[in-house]
């Protein structure tokens, strides 16, 4: 069977990589929103923070033998208490500066981070095995499936959606939100947003080193894996609308989606495409596709 | 000046303020004090320091110098998030109803200070339109139900110290009246209020005191009982 003359399991081939693409783009970009509303830092560490996810998961596995199970609860914990240390002692001294302080800082974080890691492991890439309990496939009639693919999709949507369950539906959420949208005014209630500032950009990081532990697998270990997906995530945020929780998490599965579908019927665009379809979305809709006027 | 004010210990305590908006200077040297139960009014021209007074007790202007003493306590040097707990709740002069929340959320999130707060209940009876309008966003409400919101969501906290700021401003003769009841109401179960009002046709039937304020200072201080008597002065204090 095919469609516009293109075999239905090459189709369904992309609109998978799109979905797991979309997948990392989502709760990358759900980080970064996150980060931006609370903390007015665009967090340009966020690529370099999911590679070194993925690499402490692979350190996990090189030296103290906990495998892929314990890194996706490991590795985000350490990373987030990592970020949580950089947030207290280097992140907050920037907050009342211009955004090009934070972006400045969090840039160099970023170089010194996957310099680091270059340095150290170089960049020819380092396996990392799936999972005994995700190896192998299924067959779906229309294609086949790899079970580890499948299990990426599923687990980012639910996280995604989770997080957006904590932001949108409960007190802690609700709290966050106040915060974002009048911190002075929240401060005056008396709740502690300094604190709420530093839980916002442990999750923050917590979640892009998770997306990094996801990916090992798939990918391998590279200190380069972050920043070829940072630029395209960046997109993604702007296209959801800054700050916009929903926007992040649908215009990354949205966009991953596209992308898959490009390669597909015109591959030379797959790179492109979502820049001219961030830019034609800011000639529409300026504040993004779910974003707030200002 | 002359001291009318009651014998009873100050809650609220301002001594020589001075405070800063970034390089402008508007505070030079508020001093004044409440005192428990009462209701104190700082009147005074646009642009004389009224809010900004609010603005830096509450620790939102955080350049400033001299005494703040809340229930004894100096609220100077505390962060901001750690002034409320000291008793004192405030509601800006621009409602800061947050769109982002429901009216439900709203409502619910300033944390309880102190035991004594009102119920929900009470509130609902008191604002029965915060009631039927739970779900809805924030953003969504008219300009009195904001006011009204801004002022319920404080009184859930068991703080004893309010600042409202123009809390009837831009609002319905009717909506500034049922204001005026709530605001009556609070004084007779013995909250102290601090009222930065511009209606002082409104002010004068609530408050026990008027301070009036002019350049960042207090120029001059008028028991509500004498206002009949010193009406010349007020004019031309206010320009009314």
């Amino acid at each position: 069977m095919d469609i516009f003359g293109v075999p239905i399991q090459a189709l369904m081939g992309q609109v998978l990589i799109g979905l797991i693409n979309g997948g990392f783009y989502a709760i990358l970009s759900l980080g970064l929103a996150l980060i931006f509303g609370l903390l007015n830092i665009i967090n340009f560490a966020h690529g370099a923070v999911y590679t070194a996810g993925a690499f402490v998961a692979w350190l996990l596995l090189e030296h103290l033998g906990i495998g892929y199970w314990g890194a996706l609860l490991f590795a985000p914990g350490i990373i987030a208490l990592i970020g949580i240390f950089l947030e207290k002692t280097v992140v907050s001294q920037i907050y009342r500066q211009d955004h090009l302080y934070g972006l400045l800082l969090t840039y160099g974080m970023a170089l010194i981070i996957e310099g680091g890691f270059r340095q150290v492991y170089g960049v020819s890439g380092i396996p990392y095995n799936l999972p005994a309990a995700l190896s192998g496939g299924v067959n779906l009639g229309f294609m086949y499936l790899p079970i580890y693919r499948g299990w990426v999709v599923v687990v980012s949507i639910l996280v995604c959606f989770s997080v957006w369950y904590v932001i949108e539906r409960t007190k802690l959420g609700s709290t966050l939100r106040a915060a974002t949208e009048n911190p002075a005014l929240t401060k005056s209630f008396g709740i502690n947003v300094p604190r709420l500032i530093t839980l916002i950009y442990g999750l923050g990081v917590g979640l892009a080193a998770f997306a990094g532990v996801l990916a090992a697998p798939i990918y391998q270990v590279n200190p380069l894996m972050g920043s070829n997906l940072i630029i395209v995530v960046f997109a993604v945020v702007v296209i959801g609308g800054m700050g916009s929780i929903m926007g992040a998490i649908l215009s990354g599965f949205l966009l991953g989606i596209i992308e898959g579908l490009t390669k597909v019927f015109y591959p030379p665009a797959s790179h492109l495409v979502i820049f001219i379809f961030m830019a034609a979305i800011l000639l529409i809709r300026p504040a993004g596709l779910f974003g707030r006027k200002q | 000046m002359n001291n009318i004010s009651p014998t009873k210990t100050p809650v609220l305590k301002v001594e020589n303020l001075e405070a800063w908006y970034g390089e402008s200077h508007i505070l030079h040297g508020m001093s004044f004090d409440v005192r428990e139960g009462e209701v104190v009014t700082l009147l005074g021209r646009n642009g004389a320091g009224k809010t900004t007074t609010l603005r830096s007790i509450m620790g939102i202007v955080e350049t400033r110098t001299g005494t703040i003493e809340i229930n004894g306590k100096s609220a100077l040097s505390v962060p901001a998030h750690k002034i409320s707990p000291l008793g004192i709740a405030y509601c800006p002069e621009e409602r800061g109803i947050y769109k982002s929340l429901t009216v439900r959320e709203n409502l619910m999130l300033p944390p309880v200070i102190a035991p004594g707060g009102m119920s929900v209940d009470e509130i609902f009876d008191l604002f029965p339109n915060i009631a039927e309008r739970l779900n809805s966003g924030g953003g969504n409400l008219s300009g009195g139900e904001q006011q009204m919101l801004a002022i319920a969501r404080i009184l859930r906290t068991g703080c004893r110290l309010l600042l409202l700021d123009e809390p009837t401003e831009g609002l319905a003769p009717v909506i500034v009246q049922a204001i005026g009841r709530v605001l009556k109401m609070l004084k007779a179960r013995g909250y102290t209020i601090l009222l930065v009002e511009q209606n002082f046709r409104f002010a004068s039937t609530v408050a026990d005191r008027h301070y009036v304020v002019e350049h960042g200072q207090v120029i001059d201080e008028i028991a509500n009982s004498d206002i009949g008597r010193e009406s010349a002065r007020l004019h031309e204090y206010l320009g009314i």
